[in-house]
């Protein structure tokens, strides 16, 4: 197996090299080796003959190593010579001889100068993408200008599509996990309560709990999740595919033709959700109160009545609109972000998700500081 | 290994084989060879079923008759072992160039050599050079994105690709559509000295009349499901089939111009 790839021997200032048997990528390795180690000879040499005649296989990999042969000499300043090579091999030894040598990489900067301006360049992007956040706000507000003022013009079927996927086929798996949430806390909740009797405060906490925050913050994350991320999908490979380009040469506005109706579908499917979710939720609670902590559903309901009002019911379904518009906002301007590579889609969609989970729990913080300080 | 046609080696030998969809049937006892050293131009009508037999033959798509070897080798028999040295020989150049586009072009044309042998970093980069230089490209196109190519680099980079680990045959699908003439023109040239240097075996899919007329070596028609012709260019402008005629004696044929044009001289 391992016979010699090239010979060599030093007569005096000549080197006679030849090689020998098949000089071909299975070999490469081997053969780069056996170079290496006679380019290294230690002997004052000025002329060099590579004699091929035994070479009875090559492919580019053993022409070009045989070309960096013949360079490493060359550029020490030796005679080389090729001689002895298959008539069929030469075009292919011709063609890698005309090879450049690759340019040299350019010198790596300062490391320190490169993380700064590393940190630099991302917080320029949080600027651009509040900027582009902000350009799609306006251009959605352009987009219902003219649904108003035109409202034929307003592609109500895609909307009531697009509802049907976030809003309608989101029921099941909503009204499943807001219901275990619910179970949970109650469950939770009977627990600890039971160590200082008050028991019946669970339910005070399941009611105000799940109306005011976890109703809507678990639909928004499952909607950020669930039809975000395939907003910014569908929007980014329509993008990829020059789909959004077509639409803008035909004189349609991507944001009033895709964009709008997504949104749309989205104010409306995230209140509804949120409103079924939180019943869900509280029925969940209800049914652990019964079953595991002896309150049975008539002291359940009406303690349920003594524990929450009118306004915390309100406070929970008015910021689910708040949630759904920054959840598709979001989802649109990283969808039209989309560039060409499937890699930067996958970036996108992920990014589409992150930023909306975290806007939703900051707006949701806003939220609380803005209803306790109204009185709500 | 078999020999036929004035006992030149075949390379891919297809033999009633039989590709469907559902009820529609693409291919319909299809015989195909491709002899070694060739330049096989393939033709057919859109939606005639070249695409399929080129993927069918690489092992894209399940067949439902017949047999396909490859150097010998009927890849539905064979080991993986055989399998692997059989695509090891075999190069693929797809229609949109199928670059992966989270790699960039150094590692694209890295790829295949790295899963396939253990070289030094050193070679593995000059290679690059190398074979972009081959394919007639700059080496500073190596830090480029595959979405940062045009659509004729694409397909050179794609080419690269392909050759990477010096195949013995290439499969091309439709190299020259959506290059302009002169770049269309030029990879054919490429294609043809790419054939000589290396002894290399292509099997081309292809509309480009210019390319059938300039590279091609044999020429292979594919209609109602069959083959029905194979032959060199010559015996394709003597056939007197109406899909042949229609094909090679249209108005955007050379053979054509020179016919439409007579009356005007």
């Amino acid at each position: 197996m391992s016979t010699m790839l090239l010979e060599g021997s030093a007569h005096g200032e000549r080197l006679q090299l030849s090689g020998i048997g098949a000089w071909t990528a299975e070999n490469a390795r081997r053969l780069e080796a056996e170079i290496d180690a006679e380019t290294q000879r230690r002997e004052p040499i000025k002329r060099v003959d590579i004699d091929m005649a035994r070479v009875d296989q090559l492919d580019t990999f053993g022409a070009w190593l045989l070309e960096r042969l013949s360079r490493t000499f060359s550029a020490r300043g030796c005679t080389t010579q090729v001689f002895g090579l298959r008539e069929n091999y030469r075009a292919l030894v011709d063609e890698l001889h005309g090879v450049k040598e690759e340019p040299e990489p350019a010198p790596r900067g300062n490391q320190i100068a490169y993380a700064l301006a590393k940190i630099g360049e991302n917080i320029a992007l949080v600027g651009h993408s509040i900027a582009a956040m902000v350009n799609m706000l306006g251009a959605l507000v352009m987009a219902v200008g003219r649904a108003v003022s035109h409202p034929r013009s307003f592609r109500f079927t895609s909307m009531v599509h697009q509802l049907d996927n976030v809003g309608w086929r989101a029921v099941p798996i909503i009204l499943l996990i807001t219901f275990l949430i619910g179970c949970i806390i109650a469950q939770q909740g009977i627990f600890h309560f039971r160590k200082f009797g008050a028991d019946i405060y669970v339910v005070d906490m399941v009611g105000i709990l799940v109306l005011r925050e976890i109703g809507v913050l678990i639909v928004s994350i499952m909607v950020a999740g669930r039809s975000g991320s395939a907003y910014t999908a569908e929007l980014g490979s329509m993008k990829m595919r020059e789909e959004i380009d077509a639409l803008r040469t035909m004189g349609f506005d991507p944001v009033e033709v895709l964009v709008l109706p997504r949104i749309v579908a989205l104010l409306i499917g995230v209140p509804i959700l949120t409103f079924l979710g939180s019943m869900a939720a509280l029925y969940g609670g209800g049914l652990v109160c019964w079953l595991y902590g002896g309150i049975s559903p008539d002291i359940f309901v009406h303690r349920l009545k003594e524990a929450i009002s009118l306004d915390t019911f309100e406070v929970g379904i008015m910021k689910a609109p708040f949630m759904a518009l920054v959840i598709g906002v979001i989802a649109c301007v990283e969808g039209l972000a989309v560039k060409g590579s499937s890699e930067s889609l996958g970036l996108q969609t992920t990014a589409s998700v992150v930023e909306s989970i975290f806007l939703v729990i900051v707006l949701d913080g806003f939220f609380a500081i803005f209803f306790a300080s109204i009185g709500m | 290994m078999e020999k036929g046609n004035g006992g030149r080696e075949m390379i891919i030998e297809v033999r009633d084989l039989v590709v469907g969809f559902g009820d529609h049937v693409v291919l319909d006892h299809v015989n195909l060879d491709v002899y070694r050293g060739e330049v096989l131009g393939f033709v057919g009508g859109s939606g005639a079923g070249k695409s399929v037999l080129m993927r069918t033959i690489i092992g894209l798509l399940p067949k439902r008759a017949g047999t396909i070897k490859v150097f010998d080798v009927d890849l539905i028999y064979a080991s993986e072992s055989q399998r692997q040295s059989v695509e090891r020989r075999w190069g693929v150049l797809f229609q949109q160039g199928a670059l992966f586009s989270s790699l960039t072009v150094r590692e694209n044309l890295q790829f295949p050599i790295r899963e396939n042998l253990e070289l030094s970093e050193r070679l593995l980069d000059e290679l690059v050079v190398a074979k972009l230089e081959m394919v007639g490209l700059d080496a500073n196109v190596c830090e480029k994105f595959p979405s940062e190519l045009s659509g004729g680099m694409t397909k050179r980079v794609a080419l690269a690709r392909a050759l990477a680990l010096d195949p013995e045959i290439v499969f091309l699908d439709e190299p020259t559509s959506g290059l302009d003439p002169i770049g269309a023109g030029d990879f054919d040239t490429l294609i043809a000295t790419l054939q000589r240097t290396l002894g290399l075996t292509v099997f081309m899919v292809t509309h480009d009349l210019d390319s059938l007329h300039t590279v091609c070596d044999r020429i292979a028609v594919l209609a109602d499901g069959r083959v029905i012709a194979a032959g060199t260019m010559d015996t394709m402008l003597a056939s007197t089939h109406p899909w042949l005629r229609a094909y090679f004696h249209g108005k955007r044929s050379r053979a054509g111009q020179r016919e439409h044009a007579r009356p005007n001289a």
